[in-house]
């Protein structure tokens, strides 16, 4: 295992970043393994620097008005909603 | 029908009266959107989530007259190789019993391998049709980027997944593949086979004929390789040469890369495509406190143990700091492999190597250590970053009785090269 390895807090930090609530034994094991999986990503530093395509175009449609999901329909998987809406927890 | 744990659902989906696929049945993966029928990814973050509308594939399945008859059981969000990994159970291998099927299309193959459906649809991102293909002994192809709709589709990693389909024979594989492919105006990343030299005629390549075929043999795909499976794996090749095929070897220094590459890349696209699971549009509710707290329960309690380690990894390769030394080498990675893969592919019609390092893995064997079960996709995940078909026959089984696949990858659009490859074998 490398000794750059992420520790805790990092891991815990990087959880926060995604969202995601970890309990303390989630961290103890994800900072163990992604020790050893980012060690393995290293290997990438021997990775030439190579011409890429460069031939990416957006793909564009007219905007038009067509069919699309009902109201009820773009609701109906929501835990809650209210009035229409989706109902979200309050913004702090 | 088989105890396998193969299929989440099983609510029957019927086609129309006639067309290519009357009578027959195709097993949908679970990713893969339905209307009206429950599709969960294998997550519990989306138990009870019933689409509102069908994915092309499933429309076009519809109008050829197939009947669906489940929705099958995956590795969560499509991460696992070994179908072990769903909120639903494991899935049993029905080629090898007390095995695992591959994954993460796990119970698609194994549906088919068991004869409880005819066909089946998997999606492929890093080998996910290809895994379980040879893994359960039947046939499965990733076909290049762009050739089959992803609309639908429950997005992983957009840049490298294709729907694909999984069969007992290459040519009912090829048949499958003629219903499903062609542009979609609601994806933009398709891509029109005539625009590119082809056609759509896949099943009539299934002739067999391997007279005068060329076949690159990239060594590095055989270094490391269990001699069970590279032993197999050269006595159908000593078969293709005794159809009039010949082989060289070749190299592809790119690929000792691919698979950190392809993690890379496919965990920091899982970070943000999973960032839509926050329990309100849908999903499970994080219920109470702050935005931020809701969001991460919902996360934590809906989410299993390997989508997190992606997303946080994800998460992770791309943060301040850490974007150029993992996603900007991966990249080039990507594009390292793609330009190998032209150089081999202008001097052979295919190449051919293991689908899989190592046969199927016991049940329970590599949960525990994520990073060995990263490597075992060493062979498949190069083409994915190349965006190249690529197709699983059976090979044959090692003295053991465990089922071998053989991978050719063709260039692209080169479908028909590789069915035709494929069919002289299964």
């Amino acid at each position: 295992m490398s000794d750059n390895a992420v520790d805790g807090d990092e891991v815990a930090h990087i959880a926060d970043l995604a969202r995601i609530d970890l309990d303390d034994e989630e961290v103890e094991r994800f900072t163990e393994q992604f020790g050893e999986i980012l060690s393995a990503f290293e290997a990438l530093d021997e990775v030439p620097e190579t011409d890429r395509e460069a031939d990416l175009t957006n793909v564009m449609r007219p905007d038009e008005v067509r069919e699309c999901l009902s109201q009820e329909e773009a609701l109906q998987n929501a835990p809650d909603s209210e009035a229409g809406q989706f109902k979200g927890p309050k913004v702090s | 029908m088989g105890d396998y744990n193969a299929y989440i659902a099983t609510d029957t989906i019927d086609g129309a009266d006639d067309g290519p696929l009357a009578g027959e049945t195709v097993a949908v993966k679970d990713n893969i959107s339905t209307k009206g029928v429950q599709t969960t990814c294998g997550s519990a973050m989306l138990e009870g989530y019933v689409p509102p509308y069908d994915a092309t594939v499933v429309e076009r399945l519809k109008e050829a007259g197939a009947t669906i008859p489940g929705k099958t059981n995956m590795d969560e969000f499509g991460m696992g190789t070994t179908t072990e990994t769903s909120a639903y159970g494991p899935v049993e291998n029905p080629a090898a019993e007390g095995r695992v099927p591959g994954g993460s299309s796990g119970g698609s193959a194994a549906v088919v391998a068991a004869g409880d459906a005819d066909y089946a649809l998997g999606s492929d991102t890093g080998g996910s049709v290809r895994c379980p293909a040879a893994f359960c002994g039947v046939v499965g192809i990733k076909p290049t980027y762009g050739l089959v709709s992803r609309y639908g589709l429950v997005a992983y990693a957009n840049s490298l997944e294709q729907i694909g389909p999984i069969a007992p024979t290459v040519e009912d594989a090829a048949e499958l593949l003629e219903v499903i492919a062609g542009p979609d105006e609601r994806d933009g990343t398709t891509r029109d086979a005539r625009d590119h030299g082809a056609d759509y005629e896949f099943a009539d390549a299934a002739d067999g004929d391997v007279d005068g075929l060329s076949i690159g043999v990239p060594t590095e795909l055989l270094d490391g390789a269990d001699e069970r499976v590279v032993e197999t794996f050269w006595d159908a090749i000593d078969d293709l040469e005794s159809q009039g095929a010949s082989y060289h070897e070749v190299d592809l220094p790119s690929v000792e890369h691919a698979v950190e590459a392809y993690y890379v890349i496919a965990m920091s696209e899982a970070s943000s495509n999973l960032a839509r699971f926050d329990g309100v549009r849908y999903g499970k509710s994080g219920g109470e406190g702050n935005w931020n707290e809701s969001f991460a329960g919902s996360r934590e309690d809906g989410f299993g143990e390997e989508v997190k380690r992606r997303v946080l990894l994800g998460t992770y390769a791309l943060s301040a700091g850490y974007h150029d030394k993992y996603y900007k080498k991966a990249q080039d990675a990507r594009a390292w492999v793609k330009q190998d893969f032209d150089e081999a592919l202008s001097e052979a019609d295919v190449l051919a190597s293991p689908t899989m390092p190592v046969p199927p893995m016991e049940r329970g064997e590599s949960l525990d250590d994520p990073l060995t079960m990263y490597l075992a996709d060493a062979n498949t995940t190069p083409v994915n970053l190349a965006n190249l078909p690529a197709i699983s026959v059976p090979a044959g089984e090692t003295d053991d009785g465990l089922p071998v696949g053989l991978q050719f990858v063709g260039p692209a659009f080169g479908e028909k090269t590789i069915i035709r490859a494929g069919s002289a074998l299964a």
